[in-house]
């Protein structure tokens, strides 16, 4: 038998319990717990997908072990945001066309609110940079970094404004 | 799913040494290479020591005689760091274009270093910084020069019951440049094809100090000293820096793999070397 243990964390603000092995990791342990907004893709921290904030930094729950999440704030993209409350990244991602067939969405929005965070005013390879490790197939990219820009200045507009 | 491994998650330091020193396995700190190598097949231990509830590991400290950072710093830790701009620019500019920001976050320099990779992106930068690394197990501590620490292909000198724990360097002298740069693919998320990084310092008009590092063209990360030796004490001249990157060519032995040819990294390692010499060059003679 596997050595297991219980996790605690909280996923949005809610706290979630599991056991998991050692060798389970957060992307693997999360989905199972419900929460398949966070996606698989190539499971070696390539393509971003799984990508969710841990206590604020960006990570690839892929790469991950459930047990060094112990005791930490998750955030998934339901979390940043829901139809009736979203993040201006959200709906600047509907606006621009920067979501297509949508599997890169969840971790491509998560990288940009992180880059956010550090940067609020980021240009054009500073946005590049920023999701540097999230791929996305559909796109093109152009109107992934069109939305990130978007909402960078409508945040900033409406900071002005407060 | 990742291969069943047992974990072990000691609470301090003296414990991981105490556990490397019992055999409980190998270190686990950010994960970034290791997960991916169980899951390839490629790493074969199931026993691991957790490395992420070690904060003693984490930090960076600037001195009047050096910097010294804890293994355990993050890549995204460096960029945070405001003192690290003067204190090692190459380093900086190795972890800007460090893979993405989710593996920048998990990934650290200690482990960057011990994966003994030759395309470790913080290795060339370290070496031309003339860096050591701290090694300690339950009996001893020792510091090494990290010029010393690779031995071949994922060979270190490092032995089962040590941990690297820090990483210093002496401050960069007035008058001096520090540069690196990635040959790859692709700008952002991509292995090296080739990676050089030059420090010269210049005093009275002539280069006083100089260090040449090459990544991804060897077996290991490797300082090309011969063409220092052609370089030290004397003005750069553009026949004189021609003559040093040939000599760091020759001390190349690439491999031709899926991301480029041998004979394409010994050009790229040529032309890379004589590039930022040159602009090393400029740079520590007008600052």
């Amino acid at each position: 038998m596997p050595q297991e243990k219980i996790v605690t964390l909280r996923v949005n603000g809610k706290e979630v319990k599991f056991i998991a092995p050692a060798h389970r990791t957060l992307l693997e342990a999360l989905r199972h717990e419900g929460f398949v907004e966070i996606k698989c893709g190539c499971e070696k921290g390539d393509c971003g997908a799984c990508a969710v904030l841990l206590d604020g930094n960006p990570v690839d729950s892929c790469l991950t072990l459930a047990w060094h999440a112990e005791g930490s704030e998750v955030t998934t993209i339901k979390g940043l945001g829901q139809p009736d409350n979203p993040d201006p990244l959200q709906t600047a991602f509907i606006e621009t066309g920067g979501a297509q067939c949508g599997y890169c969405s969840p971790g491509m929005i998560i990288a940009a609110r992180a880059l956010l965070n550090d940067n609020p005013n980021p240009n054009l390879a500073d946005i590049k940079k920023g999701l540097a490790g999230n791929l996305c197939r559909c796109t093109g990219y152009t109107r992934i970094f069109e939305a990130v820009e978007l909402a960078a200045r409508k945040m900033r507009k409406e900071s002005e404004q407060s | 799913m990742l291969p069943h491994f047992e974990l072990s998650q000691p609470k301090s330091l003296s414990e991981v040494f105490g556990s490397l020193a019992a055999g409980k396995g190998r270190p686990f700190a950010g994960g970034t290479i290791l997960v991916p190598d169980l899951r390839g097949g490629s790493e074969t231990s199931r026993r691991f020591i957790s490395l992420a509830q070690i904060d003693a590991l984490r930090y960076i400290k600037h001195e009047e005689t050096g910097t010294t950072m804890g293994s355990g710093t993050t890549i995204a830790d460096i960029l945070k760091d405001q003192g690290m701009v003067s204190a090692a620019p190459a380093l900086v500019a190795a972890s800007d274009i460090f893979a993405g920001a989710m593996v920048r976050t998990a990934a650290t320099v200690g482990g960057n270093i011990c994966c003994g990779s030759p395309s470790a992106d913080t290795v060339p930068s370290l070496l031309t910084l003339g860096a050591a690394v701290t090694l300690c197990s339950e009996k001893e501590t020792r510091k090494v020069p990290l010029n010393e620490f690779f031995l071949g292909y994922k060979k270190l000198i490092l032995r089962p019951d040590e941990l690297l724990t820090a990483i210093s360097w002496r401050p960069l002298q007035p008058g001096s440049a520090h540069l690196f740069y990635k040959l790859a693919r692709r700008k952002g998320d991509a292995i090296t094809v080739t990676g050089v990084s030059v420090m010269i310092a210049v005093s009275g008009n002539i280069c006083s100090e100089v260090r040449i590092a090459l990544g991804s063209v060897a077996p290991t990360v490797f300082r090309a000293d011969q063409a220092e030796d052609l370089l030290r004490g004397q003005i750069l001249t553009s026949e004189l820096i021609e003559k040093a990157a040939k000599a760091a060519a020759d001390q190349c032995r690439p491999i031709d793999d899926n991301r480029a040819s041998a004979a394409y990294r010994l050009q790229t390692a040529e032309a890379l070397v004589r590039r930022l010499l040159t602009q090393a060059w400029q740079k520590a003679s007008t600052t």
